[in-house]
């Protein structure tokens, strides 16, 4: 056969495949197993959330971001919260602000527990999988016993938490928390000593510390070549000024470094929930001045003319703060990266637009960078590895 | 008359042998899901039957009721011939395993020949349904096994030269006998180098983990019988576990001792005499089975490079090494 008669093979991977992670769809350009070109499409699971913010109340808006990253939901709302906080100058009180780190930090356990899994199923390890679902579970209870939801909690208000936390949660969370690190040290017997999972890992997927600023990487890929930046320690929000920990940084930006990170990372979240515990203080959990839901007397007499600034936002101090700073940006350490919510202010309700920097959206763009040259099973745990969320990413 | 005599009993002891060899399959779907079960801090199947014995028995029969569908752009012949080439091509092996002194259907010469040979052919279904499936996936997936398949069988057939060098047969039935001639009834000790490459062999040559990158889940969703539903799929599922079998079988006849006893056990236990060899023989078989579904908990998957770099700079290295060894000893 003539050479110009080889043509690549195009393979359509997703979004219906057990490992593009959700509704992912790439299309690859193979030379035998070789990738030439990988292109990704996404939109698949696009719901309009930054839309539909626009014509819903700062209050309303709060349940869509759980609808975001599903595997963080706490953390995604901390992050509107306190846009939304910085937009009408509310200061939270200590507790809630302790009790929100605490949650975060969960969820980012609960987060980076899934991606093992799925990652280490990816590469063909099956029982971690089952291993972090086990103890995700008792995460996932604990949520449930404080809000009533599992996923998609809504738990942060703007102005503090909805509810506060009991003795028996502490407990139950200090007693997981001591034994966390243990369970790490389990993960890691079963994949870190591993010789074919190493060989899968290492060297592959590799960007550099440059390459990954300028594709505006963040979270564990970005500290996994070696730079050292994390929102919490460079504009820490919440009580992350008041706790320590550190941020685990990688050297070779590969599939190995990012996995590295993320493991040092759930045992620095551990350190973090038990100094919480340790130092919660005591009084409120919302902000005297919190924007409140005021339900109109019944729905079929809502009006349109009705839903006017007052009738949700009452404090006329807050509504001369916000006319001082129209535009916000808020951000958070998600566990994908960083998570930021840009919000411009009309002197309404409803924000007039509503941006949110996903991380995932950011890290789906290096993909074809990460996978281009590689096998094709170097795209599957390419995918694992930068944890991506299409919920973030398509919004 | 004797002709009819031996067609006969051939038939009666082929029908008998399958039938136990199809129920040893069957419920060694329903250990595999107990084991990685309980690997994994799951029960496995649970409603079926007590401790779901019944399971597979309930699988078998939502396979059967199961549509037939076959893809509108497939090579229909080709589609359907290919199933009934990889489970006669693993069923056809069994013919010659012994699995006592003289229980054997036909205790041919050439029996190590025969089974290489025979479960080689098992290739030719996994090309045909990749190619006939006419799906991405599914070609994929048949090239990945072809291309594996062939190297590890050369892996494989070297690992046995050592064997048959000390048996002086290819015969399974003398391997056996001659194993029973040393003290340690064994050529495990002898041989370990080959039979480490044979174990190696033996995981890819069957596409299980950490090799099962034919049916990588992952990647190509389930690799050349991606397009196969109902009895199809499952006639392909028949045939990987025989395969599992078969080499099993293989190894506890060539490396084991297959249904003998090492002589010194004999020797200071006198009573594990009365046990019956076919006992000895399914022991050692289960354990290799054990060993499939033991790692599949534990292991993830190489990569298709990795492996092939496995393959041919690894194994086939080792084997030719133990062949030298092996005939030094042989000619000292």
């Amino acid at each position: 056969m003539r050479q110009s008669d080889v043509k690549e093979l195009i393979v359509n991977m997703g979004p219906q495949h057990p490992a593009t992670h959700g509704v992912l769809r790439l299309v690859l350009e193979l030379e035998g197993e070789v990738v030439k070109r990988c292109t990704p499409y996404i939109g698949y699971l696009h719901r309009g959330v930054e839309k539909l913010s626009e014509d819903l109340t700062y209050v309303q808006c709060l349940p869509l971001t759980d609808r975001l990253d599903y595997l963080s939901s706490m953390i995604n709302n901390i992050g509107f919260c306190l846009a939304v906080e910085k937009l009408m100058g509310i200061n939270i009180p200590k507790r809630a602000k302790f009790i929100r780190t605490l949650m975060g930090e969960m969820a980012r356990i609960c987060s980076h527990l899934v991606w093992l899994a799925t990652h280490a199923l990816d590469i063909g390890a099956m029982t971690v999988f089952l291993y972090t679902m086990r103890d995700r579970e008792y995460l996932l209870e604990l949520f449930e016993m404080v809000v009533g939801a599992r996923l998609t909690v809504s738990y942060p208000r703007v102005g503090g938490v909805r509810c506060d936390i009991n003795e028996e949660f502490l407990d139950k969370l200090y007693r997981f928390i001591e034994d966390f690190p243990n369970k790490i040290q389990q993960y890691e017997t079963l994949i870190d000593r591993n010789r074919v999972w190493l060989k899968r890992t290492k060297g592959v997927g590799v960007i550099t510390a440059e390459e990954a600023i300028n594709w505006g990487l963040t979270g564990p890929p970005l500290r996994a070549t070696g730079v050292y930046y994390d929102v919490r320690k460079f504009f820490p929000y919440d009580a992350y000024d008041e706790v320590e920990f550190e941020v685990p940084l990688g050297k070779n930006g590969d599939i190995y470094d990012r996995y590295k990170c993320r493991m040092q990372e759930m045992r620095q979240s551990a350190r973090i929930i038990k100094q919480c515990i340790e130092k919660l203080p005591t009084g409120l959990v919302l902000a005297e001045d919190a924007l409140r839901i005021r339900m109109p007397a019944s729905p079929l007499k809502i009006d349109k003319k009705e839903i006017q600034f007052e009738v949700y936002i009452e404090d006329k101090k807050i509504e001369e703060f916000i006319q001082k700073f129209p535009e916000v940006y808020a951000s958070v350490e998600s566990p994908k990266g960083e998570l930021g919510f840009y919000i411009v202010c009309d002197h309404s309700a409803k924000p007039y637009r509503m941006r949110v920097r996903a991380p995932s959206f950011v890290h789906i763009a290096v993909l074809p960078k990460l996978c281009e040259g590689f096998l094709v099973a170097d795209v599957i745990a390419n995918i694992g590895s930068i944890d991506i969320v299409l919920g973030e990413c398509d919004r | 008359m004797d002709t009819v005599y031996l067609i006969f009993i051939t038939t009666v002891k082929t029908a008998v042998y399958f039938g136990i060899l199809l129920l040893h399959v069957a419920y060694a779907t329903y250990t595999e899901r107990k084991v990685i079960g309980h690997i994994q801090l799951r029960l496995g199947p649970m409603i079926v039957g007590p401790h779901g014995i019944l399971q597979p028995i309930a699988d078998i029969v939502k396979l059967l009721f199961k549509e037939d569908i076959i893809p509108a752009k497939a090579d229909k012949f080709i589609f359907k011939l290919a199933p009934f080439v990889s489970l006669s091509a693993a069923l056809s092996t069994f013919a010659v395993i012994p699995v006592n002194k003289n229980w054997v259907i036909s205790d041919i010469n050439v029996g190590l020949l025969y089974v290489l040979g025979i479960a080689g052919l098992g290739t030719y279904g996994v090309i045909f349904s990749g190619w006939a499936s006419n799906s991405k996936y599914a070609f994929l997936g048949s090239l990945r096994s072809t291309a594996q398949m062939i190297s590890y069988e050369v892996a494989l057939g070297l690992s046995l030269v050592g064997v048959v060098l000390m048996a002086e047969s290819f015969n399974l039935s003398e391997i056996v006998n001659r194993q029973n001639e040393y003290w340690y009834g064994m050529f495990l000790f002898p041989q370990i180098i080959g039979y480490f490459v044979f174990v190696v062999s033996m995981l890819a040559e069957t596409n299980r983990l950490p090799f099962d990158l034919p049916e990588a889940e992952t990647e190509l969703v389930a690799g050349y019988f991606v397009e196969y539903s109902g009895i199809r799929f499952s006639l392909f599922y028949l045939a990987e576990y025989l395969a599992m079998f078969c080499m099993s079988s293989l190894a506890a006849i060539c490396f084991w001792g297959g249904w003998s006893i090492p002589p010194i056990l004999v020797k200071t236990f006198p009573f594990l005499s009365i046990i019956p060899g076919v006992v000895w023989f399914l022991l050692k078989v289960y354990f290799h089975i054990f060993l499939f579904f033991w790692l599949r908990g534990t292991l993830p998957r190489y990569r298709y490079d990795q492996l092939m770099a496995i393959g041919w700079k690894i194994l086939i290295p080792l084997a030719l090494i133990n062949i030298v060894i092996t005939s030094l000893l042989k000619i000292l």
